[in-house]
């Protein structure tokens, strides 16, 4: 595995993670390193185990074997820390679907620690702005596309300051000026320094992103190989 | 940020939501209040019959009301996925789901106590009663929300978890409701009531204190 020689320690290394529930192993001997700038496509079959990697990465979920390391520490040693410096979007949007657009917006930068959230503030407005859902702001969530409500759920990248994000399927939904314009973020990400782990389906969305894959499941030894 | 502010956040988040889905908090207020109106029409008018059962139907319906609610503290945060958002905020779950107890408490609680003399109107209660009912209410009602969050993290993951909920809670409220009715009924023979007072105030402490923490390991539990 390459070392960039600026910062050999890794940002997050996953150790022989396994997961078994309830006398199903879905995959084990999971391990690898996520160095600052790097994104991660875990790929793999449906069911393979994918989700619940990430879930155990952001430390939702307690590995059945294995360890998880944050900048050399075991997440579990200082969980506040960890989460200072975690996105994490899952499956569910966690988008209110009785607030307005805006108002998500605001909720989550209030919840995420953003002292400078305002309601109606311009910055929400700017940020509306770039996810493309100007002149949808006054309308409840709810009412609004499955594409546009994940848009909402990805405001979180753009106000964010964490370096690490764990993305489940962002591209879920999205249509292909959302894909761009979520490339384009990531790359903005990776460029400064941040690192992204992220599952999904859709590889071409990736490809200009050099992402490092891993796979779980059966092909294992193949991916293996194809990891470098 | 500071737990506190994030605390407040939680709260207001909390308190707007429910006045965008007005009919979810009414519901179970509204359910007190038939319970209460149909009692006399049932049970048959007779001045001495109501006032002489009204502290059992009020604290019955309150302890029902508050079952009927239990759901709605953590149940859409669960299904959006806000619950594991609050999981990954870096401020200790245990305080961050306190004030999820409290918005439920301000709901459904609070409510109660104001409403209480209405509650005791409407039963033909004796006058030296009323400050013990909205006393007791006062004290009794945030052992309720705060044992109602416990239960309702528990069962997150049911698809129908209402009547495990109910199983879990009703015996967890059945000392709340033999201290409330009893100081009630001792108001109204004119007797001191600071006893049952006192040990509804402490049973309330002692469960604001501690559940937020059986919370926050249910709600953890449940997310993954």
């Amino acid at each position: 595995m390459k070392h960039k020689t600026t910062e050999p320690l890794p940002r997050l290394r996953a150790h022989e993670l396994s997961s078994v529930r309830g006398g199903r192993t879905l995959f084990e001997h999971v391990s690898f390193e996520v160095h600052a700038g790097e994104l991660w496509q875990i790929t793999g079959a449906n069911g393979a185990g994918k989700s619940t990697l990430l879930r155990m990465l952001a430390g939702l979920m307690p590995s059945s074997s294995g360890r998880i390391e944050f900048n050399n520490q075991p997440i579990q040693y200082d969980r506040s820390v960890y989460h200072q410096q975690l996105l994490f979007i899952g499956h569910k949007p966690a988008v209110k679907a009785e607030l307005t657009a805006l108002e998500n917006v605001y909720w989550q930068r209030r919840l995420s620690g953003d002292k400078t959230a305002q309601q109606d503030s311009s910055s929400d407005w700017d940020l509306l702005e770039t996810i493309g859902l100007l002149g949808l702001e006054d309308e409840v969530t709810g009412r609004l596309s499955a594409g546009q409500q994940r848009r909402v759920a990805l405001t979180r990248l753009w106000h964010s300051q964490a370096p690490l994000w764990i993305l489940d399927e962002p591209f879920t939904a999205l249509d292909v000026k959302g894909i761009a314009m979520l490339q384009q973020r990531f790359q903005t990400h990776l460029g400064q320094g941040g690192s992204i782990v992220m599952t999904s389906h859709q590889a071409l969305s990736l490809a200009s992103l050099n992402p490092k894959q891993r796979h779980l499941g059966e092909t294992y030894a193949n991916a293996m190989g194809a990891q470098s | 940020m500071s737990a506190l502010q994030l605390w407040r956040s939680v709260l207001s988040k909390d308190l707007r939501l429910a006045a965008r889905r007005r009919s979810d908090a009414i519901n179970p207020l509204i359910f007190l209040l038939m319970v209460i109106t149909l009692f006399p029409l049932g049970v048959g008018p007779g001045p001495d019959i109501l006032s002489r059962i009204a502290p059992g139907i009020i604290w019955v319906a309150a302890l029902l009301a508050t079952l009927l609610g239990v759901d709605r503290i953590f149940k859409d945060d669960y299904a959006d996925g806000s619950l594991e958002q609050l999981c990954l905020l870096p401020q200790p779950l245990a305080f961050t789901v306190s004030a999820k107890m409290v918005s439920h408490w301000l709901l459904s609680g609070l409510p109660l106590v104001i409403l209480s003399p209405l509650l005791a109107l409407l039963l033909n209660l004796p006058g030296s009663a009323y400050g013990a009912l909205s006393l007791s209410l006062l004290f009794g009602t945030p052992a309720l929300s705060a044992l109602a969050a416990t239960g309702a993290s528990l069962t997150l993951p049911l698809q129908r978890g209402s009547a495990l909920v109910s199983l879990i809670l009703l015996p967890l409220f059945i000392p709340i409701l033999i201290f409330a009715t009893s100081a009630v009924e001792s108001a109204g023979m004119g007797m001191a009531v600071h006893g049952q007072l006192a040990i509804l105030a402490a049973i309330s402490v002692l469960t604001v204190t501690l559940a937020p923490l059986a919370v926050a390991a249910g709600v953890r539990m449940s997310v993954n």
